[in-house]
């Protein structure tokens, strides 16, 4: 056996070239120990100027966004419009196992740089191209935001209450959720290449991945003809009428916020002893509860009455109103509840799970004099080393001796011409 | 047709509900050969979730059993009897890949777990996935992907500033979960591959969940700032909401990025006389003035198709999205030229509508060839072919029990 492996990918090279779309894609391979190389404009990536930021002072080394999504890469500067910027461009691509790139369909290949090429010259490469509708059909150079992109993968329309708009969740997740699966077909591709030698090109569309979160909205309106409104504090269910769609709560008020919560009956695995149990805790509570000797097994979810249903989680809901998230959720665990406490991100930050697991990862940001805590790796794997971030993602051109000059072997001079002609 | 990627590769999908399925169907869609298996004593949750086929409950029914399952033969186990277990073994044996999805603990109770499988099969990978993960003083709360979603804090971060935090339907975060165990479940067969080990996976499905809040749990930890939902707008864009269209219940996204965006959403509009007013001259003045800036842009929009709006601004090069329904998707020419929809015929639901990957490999794309399996339709393939039991084991574990039937069923699920 040659050298100990210590990472998933730490013989591997990525090339990044993505903008916003695609960033998170590199981080997920460098989190997995790959050599990303994450290639900006000149001034650096126009994400840089995506908030929030360090100390919440704007600055294009301070963003905090630039932190999370470029994490475990290093970074170089370089225009490959320019011919000196294709030539080196090329030269780093020779070097490379993957090439992702995240640029409106077809500027690749208008530059001579897109897979025919890129395979010419280095026939193993893998490359992955993520946009917002990927690289073919009559979307495909629709320009897209978060809100713009999650709306048309149908995620938006699931969520609201009646009588308003539809809701985004007040944080991007298109070009997240894109980049994920960016790192799925990439990861693919080099198991194919380890058998069989061949490299192969991956499309991503973000819309798709967008459209895999749905859950069942897809399947309902299948199977049902009905399309799933998001409506306000619970869920509801597409019934043929009578008895008509039937609506269950999920959000309760509480003393101290809100819990998340399923209260019915039926056939659900647990639910009926769940449910038992928070009624039992109300009746401890003094709360005398009608629902005491309820037969919640009795419950047919395909007959029961609204008002029926509407009535129960009232009672219910009356109780919740008297406790505190803590004391609900301590009930929960220990009776086999299905309630959950809802959370900021600071609860999250203070969950005593996710500090058992050691799931926060703190990294040295000698740049500013801190150190700053990130999220980590949520699968936990044995036979290696556990997952520990490497480097903090890089300044505008970090890495830009390091790669041209002690790797490329390109001298001061030739580097400062470079530097003085903007191609660096 | 070429060889898929995964071809050769075998696994034994003990998990179930969300997320485990997820990653052996991925697998199974690129050439992996695997098995999924479920008691009739217990079946699977989304068995007996909507959609039923004709509003009918019953096992074999729900299009959310059959969703993740495409291309795996199923078949039924009683894992709880000794004879079950045994058979369990075999499998194991079989297998490449190994997984689990139940509370934690399950699987060590019934003598499946990680230690025992690699006893038997020494480079097997083996997945857990659940809510918390394997260990910790929360490991036990067995929720689903929406407890996931409240406690990830996605809950907190929709709806309007002015109410109440506001569910997710989807329970977002089994659609974020099966991807980092997905990746990792192919690390982990290139390690195999490179080393001739196997490997235990754990995952934590919050976990994979948070993670994709990064930049605002970074905003806490550094500034101290409590990130809120905040309805539609956005903290760095002015015009960015959900806008009224003709139809009923009809909406469309329009977002501005720069000023040249800007001026083009003036232009498609037609000038009004209020874009002259130095209230929304600026893009500091159109933040201030938000509220009234998107009802008169919604006074606008309020006239046209959600799609007359999305090609006029898509072509002025505005970004602008119809807020899309699950009807309008299986029309969106876009994911028709993309065969995200494909079509199966399932023994009892029919033919019906299956996702395909969001990836495209240009030399090994997947291939669906089987719908989603009733619970048991594989059984006499696979106890015969696969495991090697003869026909008279099979006829004795069917009596036993061992197999389970539709006779096991309990009645409470059992369609009326």
């Amino acid at each position: 056996m040659s050298q100990e492996i210590t990472s998933f990918l730490d013989s591997y090279r990525v090339i990044d070239l993505t903008d916003e779309k695609g960033h998170l894609c590199g981080k997920l391979l460098g989190d997995l120990g790959a050599d990303v190389i994450k290639i900006e404009p000149p001034g650096g990536d126009p994400a840089r100027s995506n908030g929030p930021f360090y100390h919440d002072i704007p600055d294009s080394e301070k963003s905090l966004y630039w932190f999370f999504a470029n994490l475990n890469k290093r970074g170089i500067t370089l225009d490959i419009e320019c011919p000196d910027g294709m030539e080196l461009f090329k030269r780093l691509a020779v070097t490379a196992d993957f090439v992702i790139e995240s640029f409106k369909p077809g500027y690749m290949d208008s530059l001579g740089l897109g897979y025919e090429e890129l395979e010419r010259i280095k026939p193993n490469i893998i490359m992955t191209s993520i946009t917002p509708f990927g690289q073919t059909g009559p979307y495909a150079h629709y320009k897209t935001t978060d809100l713009v992109g999650i709306s048309m993968g149908g995620m938006v329309h699931l969520y609201g209450e009646q009588d308003r708009p539809p809701n985004r969740i007040s944080a991007p997740q298109f070009y997240f959720l894109g980049s994920i699966h960016g790192a799925i077909g990439s990861m693919m591709a080099l198991y194919h290449r380890e058998f069989s030698g061949e490299g192969q090109y991956v499309d991503v569309s973000c819309q798709q991945a967008t459209v895999l979160t749905l859950m069942i909205a897809v399947e309902i309106w299948d199977i049902h003809k009905v399309n799933y409104r998001g409506m306000g504090p619970g869920m509801f269910w597409p019934r043929p009428t009578p008895p008509g769609p039937l609506f269950n709560r999920r959000i309760w008020p509480c003393k101290d916020g809100h819990v998340l919560a399923m209260v019915a009956g039926g056939a659900q695995a647990g639910m009926v002893k769940s449910t038992q149990a928070l009624v039992a805790m109300a009746n401890r509570e003094g709360y005398a509860l009608e629902l005491e000797d309820f037969e919640w097994q009795k419950v047919d979810a395909s007959t029961v009455p609204q008002a029926e249903v509407s009535n129960r989680e009232q009672l219910i809901g009356e109780f919740i109103r008297t406790k505190t998230k803590a004391e609900l959720f301590d009930e929960a665990i220990r009776e086999g509840i299905l309630l959950i406490p809802v959370t900021t991100v600071k609860d999250i930050t203070e969950s005593p799970q996710l500090a058992f697991r050691g799931y926060w990862e703190n990294v040295e940001h000698p740049e500013v004099e801190d150190t700053i805590t990130y999220p980590g790796w949520p699968v936990k794997w044995t036979e290696m080393p556990a997952y520990k971030p490497k480097r903090r993602a890089p300044l505008i051109g970090e890495h830009n001796w390091e790669v041209y000059g002690n790797e490329l072997g390109l001298s001061p001079e030739q580097l400062a011409l470079l530097k003085a002609r903007r191609v660096i | 047709m070429a060889k898929q990627i995964f071809e050769g590769i075998t696994v034994a999908d003990f998990s179930w509900v969300g997320v485990g399925p997820q990653i052996a169907r991925e697998l199974a869609e690129h050439g992996a050969t695997a098995i999924r298996i479920e008691s009739h004593k217990r079946p699977d949750t989304l068995r007996t979730t909507f959609p039923f086929k004709d509003h009918t409950p019953g096992i074999d029914r729900s299009a959310f059993g059959t969703a993740y399952n495409t291309n795996k033969y199923g078949i039924s186990l009683d894992l709880t009897k000794p004879k079950g277990q045994e058979v369990a073994k075999r499998l194991i044996k079989w297998a490449d890949i190994m997984t689990d999805g139940f509370t934690p603990g399950t699987m060590e109770a019934l003598g499946l777990d990680y230690e025992e499988a690699r006893k038997i099969k020494p480079n097997i990978i083996y997945y857990s996935t659940c809510q918390m993960g394997q260990k910790g003083p929360l490991n036990k709360f067995g929720g689903y992907g929406q407890f996931g979603t409240a406690y990830g804090g996605y809950c907190h971060l929709l709806g309007w500033p002015d109410h109440d935090p506001l569910p997710l339907f989807n329970n977002y975060t089994d659609f974020i979960a099966p991807w980092y165990l997905l990746i990792t479940t192919i690390g982990a067969l290139l390690y195999r591959h490179k080393t001739g080990k196997g490997m235990y996976l754990d995952q934590s499905q919050i976990e994979a969940g948070i993670s994709f809040l990064g930049p605002l749990l970074l905003d806490y930890f550094v500034n101290g700032s409590v990130a809120c939902r905040m309805g539609n707008r956005d903290p760095y864009m002015a015009p960015h909401s959900i806008y009224p269209s003709l139809g009923v219940d009809r909406w469309v996204s329009i977002t501005v990025t720069n000023e040249e965006e800007w001026q083009s959403l003036c232009c498609v509009m037609g000038y009004p006389s209020w874009t002259n007013d130095p209230k929304y001259s600026t893009l500091l003045s159109r933040r201030e003035n938000e509220e009234k800036l998107d009802s008169l842009i919604g006074e606008w929009t309020k006239n046209y198709d959600p799609y007359q709006l999305m090609t006029m601004l898509q072509d002025a090069g505005v970004p602008c999205g119809v807020v899309q329904t699950a009807e309008d998707l299986f029309n969106d020419p876009q994911l028709k030229k993309r065969h995200h929809f494909r079509f199966l015929e399932h023994k009892v639901i029919g033919t019906h509508a299956y996702n395909a990957p969001a990836y495209r490999l240009s030399k090994t794309p997947n291939h669906i060839w089987k719908a989603a399996p009733c619970l048991g339709e594989d059984n006499e393939f696979v106890y015969r072919e696969i495991l090697g039991y003869s026909d008279d084991e099979i006829a004795e574990m069917l009596v036993e029990g061992v197999i389970t039937t539709e006779a096991d069923v309990p009645d409470v699920l059992r369609s009326s």
